[in-house]
């Protein structure tokens, strides 16, 4: 049990992580064709994690409106959203003349289920992406207020960018353009990259310690 | 030259008139027939040049390629101007296509992007990579008769044909550097794994870190659940496996004060993987007990539902601690304004870069880049951790250093337009 536990999971980490870390340097068409090969298993592996996902969200949602848990009406509307749109793509489209199977589109016409996700997904996506603005102008105001002088350089340097990214903001500052430019392809490029290299390090020194079993955490354990 | 006609007239006049009437003719057209043997002995010569063929053709199978691509080679020729047109020939059999033509200036061994150790032939010579597409295709295995020909005006020299077999290839030489870097970077982690357990090596503070402690004991203070996000990414991503890793020490210490964790999910493999670590936390904090199976959840893999679904947990169950590690796109505001106007203490982790200063302005702590990977050595202390830290600082050392010697060589390779600082930059090179 131990072996399959722990044992086991680490040789597979070893030989895939070794073997894969080659592909890379190997452009031969069976390294391409092992690479699709595994990738198809990731998806195949995927589709059955997606069951324990699912599982995972009914259990939850179950548990909530039978303890009568605050907000179960929206577990609720979970279970309704969930069967109501699985029943409309599996209906029959009478004007289309044929099942709907999962299809937004029959022939240029649209079914039932490409409504919903049209009239209804879509609108609900994009009203939490607009949020983001508001959400922008928020955390902006509480963040650019000159309260030290790191805050204050950040709020002269974000006013410059602003003004040189605006067309009026150009005409009223004209340098303000060629400092917003210099800003982003020195200041802001020179961390940005600084940052980078040290994500770099740092996930190939996670990949190394992972592929040569120094960090064993996300089996479900620490140290053995 | 006044001076010289007068001496001239004057030794005219002391040897006669006849002399001179005799060497005249042979004066004035010695330099003519001079200048004329001259000028067709240049024409001659460049007729000549025009007519030559291309020289030393080699044709190779383009190296650290997956096939189906052919290197054309030859020697840097005189009359190598914009004027003048190279034409590439290939077929199958004795019968040939033009597929590319192009000024013979151009085309040079050192326009490639191969590094030095890869390179076919001397930078000054030409090159042409034929591979599939537009008309041509070249299949691996098949022999093809490949050609060069060179075209001045109504001139045209073309070289005896040669052949070439397109094969794929098992080593991409050029990404040499890449692994040899990786080994190098490597051994140096190894090393410094090997150190730490001989000897203490120093951690400077990470204040984010540091403030675990206190984000859980706040939550528990208040008897609040803590909420745990591990990103958008999957179990492929080196950031979601750190903000895995970092849920097992954050859970151990969430078990032992015995507080409520919510841990929702995008991915179900992350959820998986998240339970398992989660449950063998409250197992080594000896709080089995206290363990909930649904303390991981799965939401959806939709960013935007997902992300209304942890911002209406965020408003019903007010957790007093918020954590958001791995890797985040556009939720990363809409996530930590949410947290921010409950009051939650709130620390995030990413090597999203672009969302950084999203997380710096809505966040008390932030984790940039590294410290994320950082983070499981930091609250472990276990000298096995501590020695890959010591192993990236070593690591970022060699590439300052790099980074000096490599602006110092490329501006004198610039400035007295040489070639040898390639030695040394191509070795750095489009590293990934």
């Amino acid at each position: 049990m131990i072996f399959l536990r722990r044992q086991l999971p680490l040789v597979i980490t070893f030989v895939t992580g070794v073997l894969f870390t080659a592909q890379y340097y190997v452009p031969h068409p069976r390294s391409e064709l092992m690479l699709t090969e595994v990738t198809k298993w990731l998806q195949i592996i995927g589709g059955f994690a997606l069951v324990l996902g699912v599982t995972s969200l009914f259990h939850i949602h179950a548990v909530k409106i039978r303890r009568k848990e605050p907000g179960w009406g929206y577990s609720l509307v979970l279970y309704a959203g969930i069967f109501g749109t699985i029943a409309v793509g599996f209906s029959y489209s009478f004007a289309a003349g044929q099942w709907v199977n999962g299809k937004e589109t029959i022939n240029g016409i649209m079914t039932a289920f490409g409504w919903i996700y049209l009239n209804m997904m879509v609108p609900l996506q994009g009203s939490m992406f607009a949020l983001l603005a508001f959400f922008i102008a928020s955390a902006a105001y509480r963040s650019f207020r000159a309260r030290s002088r790191e805050a204050a350089l950040l709020l002269i340097a974000a006013v410059i960018v602003m003004m040189g990214r605006v067309p009026l903001g150009e005409l009223l500052l004209p340098v303000s353009g060629d400092i917003t430019q210099w800003i982003l392809n020195v200041l802001n490029a020179s961390v940005r990259r600084a940052i980078l290299i040290g994500i770099s390090l740092g996930a190939i020194a996670l990949s190394l310690k992972i592929i040569f079993g120094i960090e064993r955490a996300y089996l479900g354990g620490g140290k053995e | 030259m006044n001076a010289e006609w007068g001496m001239m007239s004057a030794w005219r006049e002391a040897r006669g008139e006849r002399l001179w009437g005799r060497i005249r003719p042979l004066a004035l057209t010695l330099p003519l027939v001079c200048l004329s043997a001259l000028a067709s002995t240049d024409g001659a010569a460049m007729a000549q040049h025009a007519l030559v063929s291309p020289q030393n053709l080699r044709v190779i199978d383009t190296p650290s390629e997956a096939g189906g691509g052919l290197t054309v080679l030859w020697s840097k020729a005189d009359y190598d101007a914009p004027d003048v047109r190279y034409q590439i020939l290939i077929g199958e059999g004795a019968e040939k296509k033009v597929v590319a033509e192009f000024a013979a200036d151009s085309h040079y061994v050192r326009d490639l992007k191969w590094p030095w150790w890869s390179r076919p032939d001397r930078p000054e010579a030409h090159q042409f990579n034929l591979r599939s597409g537009r008309g041509l295709e070249l299949k691996n295995g098949t022999s093809y008769t490949v050609a060069v020909a060179v075209v001045k005006g109504t001139e045209r020299a073309e070289t005896p044909p040669v052949q070439a077999i397109p094969e794929p290839n098992w080593v991409n030489w050029n990404q040499m550097n890449n692994l040899l870097l990786v080994l190098l970077f490597g051994a140096v982690v190894l090393g410094s794994i090997r150190t730490a357990k001989q000897r203490d090596i120093f951690l400077r503070r990470i204040p984010g870190l540091d403030a675990v402690d206190e984000a859980i004991g706040r939550a528990t203070e208040l008897g609040k659940p803590i909420l745990y996000l591990t990103g958008a990414g999957d179990m492929s991503e080196p950031s979601t496996i750190a903000a895995a890793v970092i849920l097992g020490r954050v859970a151990k210490r969430v078990a032992a004060y015995e507080t409520d964790l919510l841990v929702p999910h995008r991915d179900p493999i992350v959820m998986a993987v998240c339970q398992e670590i989660t449950k063998q936390s409250y197992l080594e904090a000896g709080k089995p007990d206290a363990f909930k199976e649904d303390s991981n959840f799965f939401i959806t893999t939709d960013q935007f539902s997902y992300t209304a679904a942890v911002d209406g947990i965020m408003l019903r169950r007010k957790p007093a601690a918020n954590f958001f590690m791995g890797s985040y796109f556009a939720e990363a505001l809409l996530l930590t304004e949410t947290g921010a106007s409950t009051g939650a203490i709130q620390i995030a982790g990413t090597d999203s870069d672009h969302q950084l200063p999203f997380f710096v302005t809505t966040c008390d702590y932030t984790l940039i880049g590294e410290e994320l990977y950082a983070a499981s050595a930091y609250l472990s202390r276990e000298p096995i951790q501590v020695g890959t830290l010591r192993g990236q600082d070593l690591g970022k050392g060699f590439i300052l250093v790099v980074l000096v010697l490599g602006t110092i060589l490329a501006t004198v390779g610039v400035l007295f337009s040489t070639d040898w600082p390639r030695i040394v930059l191509d070795l750095f090179k489009d590293l990934k």
